[in-house]
């Protein structure tokens, strides 16, 4: 790793002067456990790492509030707030895709370690990207090596993205789903915007997954289930994996709808996948399928039918099309209460 | 050896090459401490580094100090540095949990913490299980023969004392489900199995 100053502000406010307005020299530290993976490969080399683990208050914290006639609940959560305590979190019943996505992620230390800022701004898992040797479209070089070289966890939705990288998190599909909002600080002041916009498919060197300026901090996101009063917030998350543990996904899919009081007809679907592109992809394809249905088993089928329409696979990924659908298929039945009749 | 650890990797000194292009100017064993404040401002935080700084941490209870560039990461400082060498170094990429330790009684990868972010925090080793008493979980260990080479064992009782103090009735399926993030190369899943059940059975 190469050497750097170090800073560890207590504020925000305090944080901003330390940052570049340009990528590369200065890196923000949260829990650490991309940028320093990262930094030990010399694949990011800040000559400056500002670290934000000093800061509390609300960047650290989560919370819960319920307006008369809102439900369920508004929840903000601080950037700052650790993958544990998501998962674990007790405010987040009627949040159950984003305890599952949370839950899932590798193991119990880096759930310890890592934050939500960190999951929503982690770097991709290309491992051109990630090897120290390769100088790829993301470092400067001319070319995506994987568009013909080793491709089967790259993306499957390929359409005009010279870069093949699949968005790492998993959380932020989930908050996509929610319609959750963004609060962002920078030098300018504060700033809102929709998850959804946080993210773009980089091209070159200056561009990084999501679209945070290199002198803005993510600080914190909130959502709500946003439906009708009285109604049933149904979501879900629902991840296939080569391993148990320890892995990013080879497919995600989430899925939120709601059920009008005593209602078995889903409203307002949402579907949002994840490890299918450069950035999460909102299907509106399999949400317009989905509503005003009832959510059964064929139906559920026909959202993953749709969801995979117009894929592009690359060489060695064809796989990913039917572990897409039947991701999209499972978590609409699981966010409808349905019992995985697959495990087990 | 990686450079992290202060040595030249494969070689060639990346840090003589920067100390050469005025882009550092570390200097081994001389300490750097607390530059002044860059902003006038409250929360401003003073650079620290690039040569060592000082660095104080408490480690199975004790105040220990010493002096390590920014980029040394807890495991090194705690190895290389501070002599403590329950944690192991196999990965050093937050993937195998040889390195687990306690910090404020979660477990982490303490390769893939800084040293200097764990100031202030309760660290706990391997080491913190032993002594005169043996704690019942390495116990449990040499009761059901639980490691071959042994080189993923303080990783793994780390976070198995960690997962019972969390939940003292836990199921073994609770316990190795916390037990995710770790690692046997030998693959003696099935005696630490064993041990588990033991632990469960006593209530932690
Ligand atoms: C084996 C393994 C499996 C994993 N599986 C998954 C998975 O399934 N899904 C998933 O989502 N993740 C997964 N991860 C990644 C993990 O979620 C991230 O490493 C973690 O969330 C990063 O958080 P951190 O706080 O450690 O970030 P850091 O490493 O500290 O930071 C990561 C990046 O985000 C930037 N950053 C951090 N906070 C902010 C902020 N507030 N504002 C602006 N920029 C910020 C940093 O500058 C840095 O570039 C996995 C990791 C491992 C090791
Ligand atoms: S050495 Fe830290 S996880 Fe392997
Ligand atoms: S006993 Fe050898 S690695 Fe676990």
């Amino acid at each position: 790793m190469k050497n750097f100053t170090y800073h560890q502000p207590t504020t925000i406010a305090a944080t901003l002067p330390l940052l570049d307005a340009e990528w590369g020299k200065t890196e923000l530290l949260a829990g650490g456990t991309d940028l320093l993976d990262r930094q030990k490969d010399y694949v990011s080399q800040p000559e400056k790492v500002v670290s934000l683990t000093g800061i509390g208050g609300g960047f650290r914290e989560m919370s819960s509030v319920s307006p008369p006639g809102v439900f369920p609940p508004i929840i903000t959560i601080g950037a700052g707030v650790r993958l544990v305590d998501i998962a674990e979190s007790k405010l987040l019943a009627q949040y159950p895709a984003l305890v599952q996505a949370a839950g899932q992620i590798a193991g119990p230390q880096i759930r310890n370690m890592g934050t939500l800022g960190g999951s929503l701004c982690q770097r991709n898992r290309c491992w051109y990207f990630r090897d120290e040797h390769v100088n790829c479209l993301l470092k400067g070089g001319r070319k995506c090596f994987a568009q013909e070289g080793e491709n089967q966890f790259h993306a499957i939705f390929t359409q005009g993205h010279p870069c093949v990288i699949v968005h790492p998190s998993t959380l932020a599909p989930v908050l996509i789903a929610f319609g959750a909002s963004a609060e962002i600080a920078g030098p300018k002041g504060t700033r809102t915007t929709p998850v959804e916009k946080l993210y773009h498919a980089p091209v070159k060197e200056t561009q990084r997954e999501h679209t945070l300026a290199p002198n803005e901090v993510l600080v914190s996101v909130k959502f709500s289930g946003g439906g009708p009063q009285f109604a049933k917030f149904c979501n879900a998350s629902y991840e296939v994996k080569q391993k148990e543990t320890s892995d990013w996904p080879l497919v995600q899919a989430v899925v939120a709808f709601h059920f009008e009081k005593d209602s078995k007809i889903a409203k307002g679907v949402r579907v949002v996948l994840g490890h299918v592109a450069p950035t999460p992809l909102v299907s509106e394809a399999a949400a317009k399928s989905l509503e005003g249905k009832e959510v059964t088993e064929a139906n559920a089928g026909l959202a993953g039918e749709a969801a995979v329409e117009g894929a592009r696979p690359l060489s060695q990924n064809r796989y990913k099309v039917q572990l897409l659908k039947v991701a999209v298929k499972r978590a609409a039945l699981l966010a409808a209460g349905v019992k995985p009749y697959w495990e087990g | 050896m990686n450079d992290s650890q202060g040595e030249p990797r494969g070689g060639i000194s990346r840090r003589g090459f920067l100390a050469g292009t005025g882009a550092a100017t570390a200097v081994a064993g001389v300490t750097s401490e607390l530059a002044p404040a860059t902003a006038a401002q409250p929360g401003a935080a003073p650079a620290h580094g690039p040569g060592p700084v000082l660095l104080q941490l408490t480690v199975n209870g004790q105040k220990v100090n010493t002096n390590v560039e920014p980029r040394v990461t807890l495991l090194d400082a705690l190895r290389n540095y501070l002599d403590v060498t329950g944690c192991k170094r196999v990965c050093d990429r937050g993937t195998c949990g040889a390195c687990t330790v306690t910090v404020n009684g979660r477990t982490v990868y303490s390769c893939t913490m800084l040293a200097l972010e764990a100031r202030g925090m309760d660290i706990r080793t391997a080491e913190n299980l032993g002594g005169a008493k043996l704690d019942a979980v390495p116990a449990a260990f040499v009761d059901n023969d639980a490691q071959q080479c042994g080189f993923c064992t303080p990783g793994f009782v780390v976070s198995l004392r960690a997962a019972l103090d969390k939940n003292p009735n836990a199921t073994p399926e609770q316990v190795e489900a916390a037990l995710a993030g770790n690692i046997c190369r030998c693959g003696t899943y099935e005696q630490m199995r064993h041990a588990i059940v033991q632990l469960c059975k006593k209530g932690g």
